[in-house]
């Protein structure tokens, strides 16, 4: 098998499923119907993008082992998403900043990908890049509605900014995987996405009256597998029904 | 690959217009635009279908109500989901535009023009129900993935706008 390629589709799948798990628990919790509806409208997006990254991942295993198997039955630290997509849905501008921080890289990522030589890569990423940009342009949307909004609205947004500011960086590092694939010309080298990215937050906030978060302390380890207290709890909602009555399938 | 002396189109393209998108049941697939080829070969037919988003819950029913439409007329079939070229709803035939207008969904503008609905609020979506273009966006995204809604500021009525994907 090809174990770095293999690796490197989990690194990126397991972001979409987690953050599609997460805007997913809004479905009947969203704070106005509109909004509950785009909320489970953009989850569906991504987990269909996760489907078809399981399903390459799945034929790459060939050991039996089927999308199914790959999304939900795996422990926690055996995914590999980044930090920033499994923290909760504190509030509404949590939900929204958390969503618009992995949108922007999410776009540019996509974009990169495109050019891959894994043309089953390439070809999932011209997929799924059009329904990112209709998620950039609602979170977006939010991002200036609530900063410059009411006061409270500005204040919530603010303070889900900074919290969530700590868990951007670990977007661009690196795994052995994903520094194998960038080599043989079809992975992303995120490393050169890094500017871009806060180039466009910044644009947003600034847009948005909101302040940029200055802190140059971040948090890491999603990408090696070591996550945050709200993994498990996340994990076991996602897993529970693949768990009680194996086999299920989507 | 057997070649056969008949024209397959005028054999499949009636079979596969008789299955409709199960969301929008005025529309067939082929107006959709999602088969992407069927060719017989030694009597199964394959067909490429395509996805029109990634999430689309339809696709699996779409590719069962195939294999039981050629079914029905004697064949037995294959159905292969793949996903380049990515579908756009410029493949959307115009004939499906009309049927999605007459539906009551507002068929989608050019990309630039669904920008400017999308974004920044321009009036310039029809409304389905009675033709006014003052109309409003009430969310980016409607009941399905592929739509956004639509509020109509003269007779009042909510409708659906099939938002263009490029």
């Amino acid at each position: 098998m090809k174990q770095n390629l293999y690796n490197y589709i989990l690194g990126i799948a397991d972001n979409s499923l987690i953050l599609g798990q997460r805007m997913g628990e809004l479905c009947g919790h969203g704070p106005s119907l509109e909004t509950d509806i785009a909320c489970t409208n953009i989850s569906l997006d991504l987990f269909g993008q996760v489907r078809s990254y399981f399903q390459y991942a799945s034929k790459l295993a060939g050991d039996g082992r089927t999308e199914d198997d790959i999304a939900m039955l795996r422990q926690e630290r055996e995914y590999v998403n980044v930090l920033l997509v499994e923290q909760p849905n504190t509030d509404f501008a949590y939900t929204i900043a958390r969503h618009f921080l992995f949108d922007v890289y999410h776009l540019l990522f996509l974009t990169e990908l495109e050019k891959s030589k894994d043309l089953t890569l390439s070809a999932i990423a011209k997929k799924c890049i059009k329904e990112v940009r209709y998620h950039e342009r609602f979170t977006s949307d939010w991002m200036k509605r609530l900063g410059d909004g009411t006061a409270e609205s500005k204040a919530k947004i603010q303070e889900a900014i900074n919290d969530l500011w700590t868990y951007t960086d670990e977007l661009f590092h690196q795994t052995k995987a994903d520094k194998a694939m960038v080599a043989e010309g079809i992975g992303v080298d995120v490393t050169k996405l890094k500017d871009a990215y806060y180039e466009k937050v910044n644009e947003v906030l600034t847009e948005a009256t909101l302040e940029t978060p200055e802190s140059k302390y971040f948090q890491k380890g999603g990408k090696k597998g070591i996550h945050t207290e709200h993994m498990g709890y996340l994990l076991a909602e996602l897993q529970y029904m693949q768990r009680a009555y194996p086999n299920m399938e989507w | 690959m057997t070649t056969t002396e008949q024209n397959i189109d005028d054999i499949l393209v009636p079979i596969l217009e008789q299955v409709s998108d199960p969301e929008i049941p005025v529309l067939s697939i082929m107006d959709m635009g999602v088969v992407r080829s069927a060719v017989i070969e030694n009597n199964t037919v394959k067909v490429q279908i395509t996805p029109t988003y990634s999430g689309c819950p339809a696709m699996d029913v779409i590719g069962d109500d195939i294999k039981a439409a050629l079914k029905h007329a004697g064949y037995d079939s294959e159905v292969e989901l793949i996903l380049h070229p990515a579908w756009t709803t410029d493949w959307i035939t115009p004939r499906g535009r009309k049927a999605l207008e007459d539906y009551g969904i507002a068929a989608p503008l050019g990309p630039e023009a669904d920008k400017d609905v999308l974004l920044h609020g321009k009036r310039f979506v029809k409304c389905t129900n009675c033709g006014s273009q003052n109309t409003r966006l009430v969310s980016q995204f409607g009941s399905t993935a592929c739509k956004a809604q639509f509020q109509c500021d003269d007779c009042q009525e909510p409708f659906d706008y099939f938002k263009c994907l490029k």
